[in-house]
């Protein structure tokens, strides 16, 4: 069997188309050179712009090459289609999905690796529904996406005209923004705005829904454009009275914890963190959203907080005397019942974005700006508090936590019925692709296990579906992540339930030479649903199961085979290296593991839904002991 | 639970109306009175939001609101500190035996006869959503046919405007 590569497919293609015809290139002497990326724009001197004549399509494909894009994640159809014509002579590297849903991951997954901003296209009608999904996922984990999507011409908007959806008013409430552009003339200053939206402030996802005949219109395309957004002005620079006052607190304070969440990692605040954690000697949790913004392995990491986080990073907030949260946002998940939440607890709240700070939990001191700057004044602030006093002796505090960790570490029983440990498995997966590896979980029982027992030591490494937590993440999004990173070796870690939602993607990977690596986390069951239908619903298996043990339906191997993929079957403990290792060795081709794991095993520890953390269980039927005089 | 008066500047854009009102309604918050025009700057509409909220829920939605990207500023108008009206048409059943009575109290609340018939007399008044309460409940008793009201519009007093602040100078 020949397997297509990176080399062999779409850059020689491109190689091929460019050579021949050189309509593409026939013009190029008018063409700008490449532009600071949206997020530069507002600084660039607006020299002479360059301008060419060019049809509506044409100005939205040179306005992607002027912002730097690389590569965009889609699927043409009928009222997008102009578009795709330049797209053929294009830099920018096209790749054609199977279904809009893997598009829309895949550019979340590409911004995710990269922190740059991930692009997808669809066709208007059911190509922009099929982006509602990620779209919506990307919102709620603030990612930098920019969707484009075709819309019927103008003169049809509103007729229920053959493919019409109004994708603007759909998304209205999952997007940072979204436009329906007007005119042809306009495409380079809102396509500008939407990646400048996207990209700056808390970021998001903006939709670009532009109409056919406005992208058959002759425009002018000039470039850079002005950006015309009066209405918004991110603060990135914290106020230096309230850094001051978090400063005072942090170093007065006897039991404080650093509640870190994902936006330190879009901020790119993660060494400022590491030295602002190491400056004051403060324990760190860090969030689902934020697992590599500070190495597992650090003595100061207590862990993630949360439903299954562990049971020093859940206590540690819950009987802090102050919280110092930085790019984080109270989520139900962590927080418990709210109203139980870390009740000795005075808050510092640093956040981006205003409207998170108080939204769930009260801030007494809240902080807008943008979590490296607020990180970098905090160092100042704190060194200079410590020039002033002594801080306070923190041993007590570390004395208590360390015995939680020691007494509670997270970790798993064999399964007593012989069957492979999943747990094992993942962690036997994190050990040898090592924290180089970027790892991308779907939604369930495999996710958790992934955060608990792979260890991440560098940022950017853990992708996920956190707020909206979407089944049938991982695969296109490993595939955007490895367009991204393309020396990185990136694992989906998934479970059977997701890989059914999104496998189709693996035919994209193979045939566009994306080499990812999936670990099917095979339970036979929905395992997460199961585990509460276990826990809550007295073991009623109301349709958990999936049926892909009992009758191998279907054959996570044969499909792989049949989309192109390497697949390979690993039923037991002896055989998991050799397994990884198999698979670790192939970079030709998309590899698929099925790993056929035990259904039991449950994700542990947990605190139920609607629960005090003071509820959590390290295991079933095990709540911790505490010596509450103690703590 | 109490009244707010919000003056809601946005750009003079398609769909920015669906936008500033789906945000109070996915969050549950129902709008008494809300009223839509061009400001001096015509690249500049205002809206005025009256809604019966707890001030911290209302606090949230005010954060949101500001993140909008068409929404350029929003302040929330003291009543002790401003001027707040409604338009108020209404056609009362007048025939000629109490038109006179009706054409009393037109003159009473200082409202204008806007259209005359046999038997209806269309009338037109501006006022605090009080007095125009209180013009429809002298009314009343003649039989109003139809009716018509306005959202609130609402304006600071003094010399200082809204508009003054550096956000508008972009637009």
């Amino acid at each position: 069997m020949t397997r297509p590569t990176p080399e062999t497919l779409a850059h020689t293609a491109r190689r091929a188309r460019s050579g021949t015809g050189a309509a593409g290139d026939s013009d190029s002497a008018a063409r700008p050179g490449r532009a600071a990326p949206a997020a530069a724009t507002t600084e660039t001197p607006v020299r002479e712009p360059a301008t060419a004549q060019v049809s509506g399509a044409g100005s939205l494909v040179r306005s992607l090459e002027a912002l730097g894009v690389d590569v965009v994640f889609g699927i043409p159809g009928g009222a997008i289609l102009p578009a795709y014509d330049p797209l053929y002579d294009s830099t920018v590297r096209h790749i054609l999905v199977r279904h809009e849903q893997g598009a829309g991951h895949a550019a979340t997954g590409y911004a995710q690796a990269t922190g740059r901003v991930g692009v997808c296209i669809a066709t208007s009608g059911p190509g922009a529904t099929n982006l509602v999904t990620p779209i919506a996922d990307a919102y709620m984990d603030s990612v930098p996406m920019v969707a484009i999507t075709g819309q019927v011409a103008r003169p049809s908007i509103g007729t229920d005209a053959f493919q019409e959806a109004d994708i603007q008013g759909i998304t209205l409430p999952i997007t940072k923004h979204n436009f329906l552009v007007q005119t042809a003339d306009e495409i380079p200053r809102v396509l500008a705005e939407a990646f400048h939206l996207a990209a700056t402030g808390r970021p998001g996802p903006v939709l670009f829904d532009i109409p056919k005949d406005v992208l058959q219109a002759p425009a002018t395309f000039s470039w850079p454009p002005a950006l015309d957004l009066p209405g918004y002005r991110p603060t990135l620079h914290p106020h230096g009275k309230q850094i001051r006052e978090a400063a005072r607190l942090m170093t007065n304070a006897r039991r404080p914890v650093l509640y870190v969440g994902g936006g330190v990692l879009k901020a790119g605040a993660t060494e400022g963190l590491r030295k602002l954690a190491e400056q004051t000697g403060i324990p760190v949790v860090t969030t689902l959203m934020a697992l590599g913004a500070f190495p597992d392995s650090h003595r100061q990491h207590l862990g993630m907080p949360g439903m299954h986080g562990t049971v020093a990073a859940v206590y540690g907030l819950q009987k802090a005397d102050l919280i110092v949260a930085l790019g984080a946002r109270f989520d139900d998940r962590v927080t418990g019942k709210l109203d139980s939440f870390a009740p000795d607890a005075t808050v510092v709240h640093a956040d981006i974005d205003p409207a998170e700070i108080g939204k769930n939990r009260h801030a007494d001191v809240p902080i807008v700006g943008d979590a490296r700057h607020v990180i970098d004044e905090l160092i100042a602030a704190v060194t200079a508090e410590q020039a002033a006093h002594p801080s306070v002796d923190l041993t007590d505090w570390w004395a208590q936590l360390d015995d939680l960790r020691e007494r509670y570490p997270l970790g798993f029983e064999e399964p007593a019925d012989g069957t492979l440990s999943p747990q094992y498995v993942i962690k036997r997966l994190g050990e040898i692709a090592g924290p180089d590896a970027i790892y991308v979980a779907g939604v369930g029982q495999h996710q958790m296990w992934a955060s608990q027992f792979i260890s991440y030591e560098k940022p950017h490494t853990w992708l996920n579906s956190g707020g909206l937590g979407t089944m049938g993440y991982a695969v296109p999004a490993a595939m955007g992540a490895k367009v991204g990173k393309p020396d990185t070796t990136v694992w989906a870690v998934d479970g059977d339930g997701c890989f059914q939602m999104t496998n189709q993607e693996l035919a994209t990977c193979a045939l566009e030479g994306i080499p990812v690596k999936v670990a099917v986390i095979n339970n036979g069951n929905l395992g997460m649903v199961r585990q509460w239908q276990t826990l809550f619903y007295g073991e009623r298996y109301s349709n958990t199961e999936l049926g892909t043990h009992k009758h191998r339906i279907p054959d996570f191997v044969k499909l792989a085979e049949a989309l192109g993929c390497v697949g390979l079957r690993c039923e037991n403990a002896a055989d998991v290296d050799k397994t990884i290792e198999a698979a670790m060795a192939i970079n030709d081709a998309p590899v698929v593991i099925d790993f056929v794991v035990g259904k039991d095993a449950m994700v542990w520890p947990m605190v139920a839904a609607g629960t005090s953390n003071d509820e959590i269980m390290f295991a079933r039927g095990v709540r911790p002991a505490f010596d509450e005089d103690e703590l | 639970m109490t009244m707010h008066t919000l003056s809601v500047l946005v750009e003079n854009k398609p769909g920015v109306l669906a936008r500033v009102s789906g945000l109070f309604s996915r969050r549950g918050f129902n709008i008494d009175s809300l009223a839509v025009g061009e400001t001096e700057n015509p690249d500049v509409s205002r809206i005025t939001i009256v809604v019966n909220a707890e001030s911290s829920p209302l606090e949230q939605v005010t954060k949101q609101l500001n993140k909008l990207v068409n929404v350029l500023k929003i302040v929330e108008l003291d009543p002790q500190v401003s001027v707040a009206r409604e338009l108020l048409l209404v056609k009362v059943r007048a025939d000629r035996t109490a038109r006179a009575q009706v054409l009393e109290t037109v003159g009473l609340f200082r409202a204008r006869v806007v259209d005359v018939a046999p038997d209806t007399l269309t009338i037109e008044a501006t006022g605090t959503p009080d007095k125009l309460d209180a013009l429809l409940r002298d009314l009343e008793p003649f039989g109003i046919k139809e009716m018509v009201q306005s959202g609130t519009v609402a304006i600071g007093r003094g010399s200082r405007a809204i508009t003054a602040g550096p956000a508008l100078r972009a637009a």
